[in-house]
């Protein structure tokens, strides 16, 4: 393996440990950056769905200033509100460069968009399992959990999907202004220092690793829409049994 | 018991205001199948929506046994002078079963889990869940589809399921709103049989709303015949089909007894066209005078000839109905002679065109009786 690298490309050979760090580095971005996103992602477009005009709990306040908010950093360039970020950042955590210093704006970066996501895919759950809930006697709570959240799961695996796959972008963003990461290795070690196999291999690294989570996507969206009659079937046996 | 006083809802759009509810005040007693019947449009949707509050009603007041009486103020509902609570309007909701025209199964549970559902957090193990899910299977006979998701069961068996769930918590009522409006005419007939044998079993109030004549008949012990957003008839199935009175309500018997007649008459088809002389005339016997001689008797006595272009008769709650469509020719005294005398045997008698009226073949009714 390594002897292909020195021979495929010999100046990523030369920086190898490198590449590894920024491997890491880009990892630890993406999963940090991706699990608050997620949460806070997850909560405003519960937020978007339940508050808005014909939503099950309506506040029309809440809905215009959520919504407002997040049209306003989904309309900033993202290399512009890492910028803009920065006094924040530094605020926050103490710094604006490195891992530490990229979550911030990272989290800024992708709430917007997978909130509108989430809120999309909530928005598909039929009304009238809403309503039949309602009918149960189902509270605002209930409706979210037992009934939009659940029903939503193969399209919120789906947008979480989209959305992880433009994190992973939005990272090697980040690497241009500090934060390390393959970005930061591409420009620095490729581009500058006139390198093309780093570049090369950075790219193909980038395209496995969204090929990757795409795959994973599609499985587990595909396994939540028809889920086994077998095994559900069997768990339900064995619950009763014991 | 369930009462409705002076129910109002309007719903403020930006094409303007629409009252789907007006003025509505009904009584359905304990163990009934009350329908309510409509074209869409009518509100009948938006009433039954306010029996459990999935709609405010601006207005009124709703009755309810193990609630009291909910009335409506300014689109909120008091309950015992107090604003109710959402908790309180969630639990009132328990005891109200509702089913629907696209049955609004959850997709991803299976049949156990959509049963299931309403029973959750409510305090009840494990096990009294199972064992109350098996049970309301059996009611509905589907007991091996526990495991199945909703997307492989057909139309019929979504609307048992549906009826299973809407049954778990044991509501003294069960809304149905258009409940086989989707369905085939088997899988009707079953759910309808069903809905039936549940309201007998379980003494279950149901209120029962549609479009379709022909769930009243076969199932409702009384109905109400919506227009507007406001109940323009009201009373018991066989005395609504017997004797309508509005306007609406005779075309929904009519429809229902003599379907074919309407088609025949908007295709002016020449089994309907009348010469001078003659009177297309749609003739309802009720109980008291189905199987007596009234036409022959009136033909002979009167001289007139009748030439039948429909009949149909039925059974409705135990009691004979039957309609008939015919044109009458003759002498225009002989056949009024005939008509009065079928009117006063109470065969309600309808002239549907005229011979003799002006543009004749395409009259609208003349008279009514």
């Amino acid at each position: 393996m390594e002897t292909l690298m020195e021979q495929l490309a010999p100046n990523l050979y030369l920086y190898r440990d490198k590449f590894y760090k920024s491997f890491a580095a880009t990892v630890e971005m993406f999963w940090k950056a991706g699990l608050i996103a997620f949460v806070i992602g997850l909560l405003l477009g519960v937020l978007l769905v339940i508050t808005k005009k014909d939503g099950i709990s309506p506040k029309p306040v809440v809905y215009q200033v959520t919504n407002l908010l997040i049209n306003v950093f989904r309309s900033i360039p993202f290399i512009i509100l890492l910028i803009f970020l920065i006094p924040l950042t530094r605020a926050v955590v103490g710094t604006a460069i490195n891992v530490r210093g990229a979550i911030l704006p990272l989290v800024f970066g992708v709430v917007p968009f997978y909130s509108r996501q989430v809120e999309v895919a909530l928005s598909g759950v039929d009304p009238g399992k809403i309503e039949a809930a309602r009918s149960m006697g189902s509270g605002t709570i209930g409706l979210i959990f037992r009934v939009y959240l659940r029903e939503a799961v193969p399209d919120l695996i789906r947008v979480t999907t989209v959305t992880a796959i433009s994190l992973i972008g939005l990272t090697t963003m980040a690497g241009a202004v500090g934060a390390g990461g393959i970005g930061s290795f591409a420009i620095n070690y490729g581009q500058n220092q006139n390198h093309p196999d780093i570049v090369n291999v950075c790219v193909i690294t980038l395209l496995i690793v969204t090929f990757i989570l795409q795959s994973l996507g599609n499985g587990l969206s595909r396994r939540a829409t028809n889920r086994g009659l077998l095994t559900r079937h069997h768990a339900r046996e064995k619950e009763e049994n014991v | 018991m369930i009462e409705i006083r002076n129910l109002n809802k309007t719903y403020h759009l930006k094409t303007g205001d629409v009252k789907a509810v007006q003025d509505v005040s009904i009584r359905i007693g304990d163990g009934v199948i009350y329908g309510v019947i409509g074209y869409s449009g009518a509100g009948k949707s938006t009433l039954v929506r306010c029996l459990n509050l999935l709609e405010i009603p601006d207005s009124g007041s709703v009755t309810l046994e193990g609630t009291g009486e909910i009335t409506l103020k300014g689109g909120k509902p008091y309950l015992d002078g107090k604003v109710m609570t959402p908790r309180q309007q969630n639990s009132m909701r328990r005891g109200i079963g509702m089913i629907f025209q696209h049955f609004n199964l959850l997709d991803r549970c299976t049949v156990f889990e959509n049963i299931a559902y309403p029973l959750r957090h409510t305090g009840r193990s494990r096990k009294e869940i199972t064992q109350r899910v098996r049970e309301l299977l059996a009611l509905v006979s589907l007991e091996d589809k526990i495991d199945v998701y909703p997307s492989q069961l057909s139309g019929g068996q979504k609307q048992r399921v549906a009826i299973a769930r809407a049954l778990a918590a044991e509501p003294r009522v069960l809304l149905s709103d258009e409940a086989t409006s989707a369905l085939d005419p088997e899988a009707t007939e079953s759910i309808l049989v069903l809905l039936q044998d549940l309201n007998r079993k379980l003494g279950i109030t149901i209120v029962l709303i549609t479009h379709e004549m022909a769930v009243i008949r076969s199932i409702a012990d009384r109905v109400a015949v919506m227009e507007d957003g406001r109940v323009v008839e009201e009373g018991p199935v066989y005395e609504i089909f017997a004797e309508p009175k509005a306007e609406i309500t005779r075309k929904f018997v009519s429809s229902s007894l003599l379907g074919k007649l309407d088609r025949l008459i908007a295709e002016d088809s020449d089994l309907v066209k009348v010469q001078p002389g003659e009177k297309l005339v749609r003739l309802m016997f009720r109980k008291d005078c189905v199987g007596e001689h009234l036409l022959t008797t009136a033909a002979r006595r009167y001289g007139f000839d009748l030439n039948i272009i429909l009949a149909n008769s039925e059974y409705l709650r135990g009691n004979p109905i039957g309609g008939m469509a015919g044109i009458m020719s003759g002498d225009r005294e002989n056949i009024e002679k005939g008509i009065q005398f079928l009117r006063q045997n109470h065969v309600s008698t309808e002239v549907i065109r005229d011979g003799d009226a002006d543009g004749a073949a395409c009259a609208e009714p003349v008279s009514v009786s």
